[in-house]
């Protein structure tokens, strides 16, 4: 899967939980999930379980802790679905 | 090795860390206590404050004190009881409350008893997520819905 097709999957997933809908209509590999987004910590854990039935794949807590950026979700999910 | 502690606590250990006290405690009494679910109860005794404003020389429970107790039984309780092994003198429990979905379909009045039984959807990255339901001594369902708060020991 491409990182464009990784992101365009995300920004589906992102979208019922964002506050800040400028923020989510610039959504690029740099958006920050909290402080572009608008998006409180219960659902980013949403997201993240979303992302593992999307993706099928298993995230663990160190994992967890460093998705909070388009750019570093989208590398956890390829480093995830490559191995 | 390092050796791992598993620590047990008991029903009332559970109710004396909870975060609240006279008058927003709402928890008598834990009767089945896992780390799937959890059963609770809660007497409703008349002289409780709201009873004086809800409503004008009627007193009924508001769905907010239902809501309530719910969450503190089905949620609080059983987020202490996953999160035991970090708890301590020093550490201890915190709550926030992120989203609840109740329906209500009897009204509870003063000295009426309720039990609350929740089941754990999940807990992942602290994040608590129950299915709680509410029933009177009649054994009728009072209200049920889903309920998920962010659990953490600082």
């Amino acid at each position: 899967m491409t990182k464009e097709e990784i992101i365009s999957k995300l920004t589906t997933l992102v979208k019922p939980y964002v506050q800040n809908e400028e923020g989510f209509k610039n959504m690029n590999e740099d958006t920050d999930f909290i402080n572009d987004l608008e998006i409180n910590s219960a659902n980013l854990v949403d997201i993240i379980l979303d992302v593992e039935d999307e993706f099928k794949v298993e995230i663990d807590n160190d994992s967890m802790e460093k998705m909070l950026s388009v750019k570093a979700t989208v590398l956890v999910i390829q480093e995830k679905m490559n191995a | 090795m390092q050796e791992r502690q598993e620590r047990k606590m008991t029903n009332e250990q559970i109710i004396s860390n909870l975060p609240y006290q006279k008058p927003f405690l709402f928890v008598d009494e834990l009767t089945e206590v896992s780390e799937k679910g959890i059963t609770g109860t809660y007497t409703f005794q008349k002289n409780e404050f709201f009873y004086a404003g809800h409503f004008k020389e009627n007193p009924i429970t508001p769905g907010v004190i239902l809501t309530e107790t719910m969450a503190q039984i089905g949620l609080v309780c059983l987020g202490i009881l996953l999160l035991k092994d970090e708890i301590s003198i020093v550490s201890k429990p915190q709550i926030a409350l992120t989203s609840n979905v109740i329906d209500f379909y009897l009204p509870v009045l003063p000295n009426e008893k309720v039990t609350v039984i929740s089941e754990r959807e999940y807990f992942r990255f602290n994040k608590l997520k129950c299915k709680v339901k509410m029933i009177n001594s009649d054994n009728e369902l009072v209200c049920r819905g889903t309920i998920s708060g962010m659990v953490i020991v600082k």
